[in-house]
């Protein structure tokens, strides 16, 4: 997958979870929990979303590393490379 | 022959718009299903019916909105025989049907009436003048959220104030909040509890499991919560009419807070009883359905205590406010690590602190500490939650 590619999917299944958050409004670097007001409980749905989608299972620890749009895209290339 | 009429769905809901009937006359319906859906201060909210039949008639017509008690709908008991209606007399079986006491409600729309959109999205909806039959939905379940109404209102859209349903919760949220520092004396505990058995605990069983199979520590907060509860008298019940009402199973009230503004407290039956994983299930349904989706009248009205957790990137703690009629609510701080005395000496340590708000006509503070311990007590063993 391209990172684009990678982005749309991370975003798709972030607004989602969120439906009020509008895809165009996040920023490369906004914070999915104090920037986007993710709770732990969209986290897990969110997580639970990109196995589903992509067969990427993200354990515990490396939730940080998704923690922004850029982030996940760099983590999830470098997870399915 | 019983009368369905326009529950109560909150102690202070005055009237509800009814809009939507999932039945029409001849259908059978058990106690326990939906029937209808109302909207009210609080979102789209579906309501059921309590007793077994066939509905005979309905009343009450789509788009209106009704007080609290007024009949919507005329239920025909099992074995019963039909109405009679304005009939009294019995006549061949050839005749025509008997006039309708009272006027036919207008064709029920049973397109929208199928239309599963968020209470944000049907706020902007009418705000702005979308109808939501001709929108696309995205959400869970093809649900309609804030985002299609946007997109379908494109050129539509005012530059209004902030959107009604909110404005509506918020003074739902106000008037109840008044009401229990009104009525209720309120009394506080605080307790710090050591939660590293159960973070070690979790971080082991959750490094094992895919993200569907994953618990929260939310989760054991809650069934953590509703074992002490049934334990410990004068925490778990309703207090209604001058008397405390205790309730055998606790009915866990949770806070889930709105993004964009706003909280609701829909409750998980009985669960106490459920283990944990089913009731992480539970709670995701419950959040989910808060946020987007719909909740049913007994989850509004039926809670026996409540549980508002800040979850992970909040401040330590919360004196919350009792939601009435119960009697206790617990406030779970966000954990975090604190130098805690552990056998002489200071170590680092996960922490959550605890508030309990308590209601003196029922209980005072030993009780309501007896019940705090307990907590921390089945906390210090997650794996037998």
């Amino acid at each position: 997958m391209t990172e684009d590619e990678l982005r749309t999917a991370f975003l798709e299944e972030l607004t989602s979870v969120a439906p009020d958050i509008v895809a165009d409004d996040v920023g490369g670097n906004d914070h999915i929990q104090d920037d986007l007001e993710l709770d732990s409980m969209d986290v897990l749905n969110l997580v639970t979303a990109l196995h589903e989608r992509l067969g990427v299972d993200i354990p515990e620890a490396d939730y940080t590393r998704i923690e922004t749009l850029d982030k996940a895209v760099a983590y999830l290339a470098e997870r399915l490379g | 022959m019983g009368v369905f009429k326009m529950p109560s769905l909150g102690a202070d809901m005055e009237d509800g718009k009814l809009v939507e009937w999932l039945v029409g006359p001849g259908d059978t319906v058990k106690r326990g299903d939906v029937v209808a859906v109302v909207e009210t201060q609080k979102g789209a909210i579906e309501i059921e019916i309590f007793e077994d039949g066939v509905v005979e008639r309905i009343d009450a017509a789509l788009g209106r909105t009704f007080p609290v008690g007024a009949p919507l709908a005329v239920i025909r008991g099992e074995g019963e025989a039909a109405a009679p209606a304005a009939m009294p007399e019995p006549k061949p079986a050839t005749v025509e049907q008997p006039a309708k006491p009272f006027a036919a409600p207008p064709p029920v729309l049973a397109d929208a009436g199928e239309i599963p959109a968020s209470p944000a999205a049907r706020a902007r909806a009418a705000e702005i003048g979308v109808d939501l039959s001709g929108v696309a939905g995205t959400g869970p379940g093809g649900a309609i959220v804030l985002a299609d109404v946007d997109q379908a209102g494109t050129g539509k859209r005012k530059p209004t104030k902030q959107g009604l349903d909110l404005d509506a919760m918020r003074d739902a949220i106000a008037a109840a909040m008044t009401r229990s520092k009104h009525e209720i004396p309120h009394y506080y505990l605080e307790h710090e509890i050591d939660l590293q058995a159960a973070d070690d605990w979790l971080r082991a069983r959750n490094a094992d499991c895919p993200p569907e199979g994953r618990i929260l520590m939310g989760t054991l907060f809650v069934k953590a919560m509703a074992l002490a509860a049934a334990g410990v008298k004068g925490m778990n019940g309703q207090y209604i009419d001058g008397t405390f009402q205790r309730s055998e199973t606790v009915n866990a009230g949770i806070a889930v807070a709105l993004r964009g503004g706003g909280l609701i407290a829909p409750a998980i039956m009985d669960a106490a009883s459920l283990p944990l994983d089913q009731l992480m299930a539970a709670m995701r349904d419950l959040v989910a359905r808060a946020r987007s989706g719909r909740l049913k009248g007994s989850e509004m009205t039926a809670g026996t205590i409540t549980l508002s957790s800040l979850g992970e990137n909040g401040v330590d703690g919360m004196t919350a406010v009792i939601y009435p009629p119960q009697v206790a609510i617990v406030a779970f701080g966000t954990p975090r690590p604190a130098p805690r005395v552990v056998g002489g000496a200071v170590m680092a340590r996960m922490c959550v602190h605890v508030t309990l708000a308590a209601d003196h006509r029922v209980s005072d503070g030993r009780r309501g500490a007896k019940f705090l311990k307990q907590i921390d007590t089945l906390l210090q063993s997650p794996e037998d939650l």
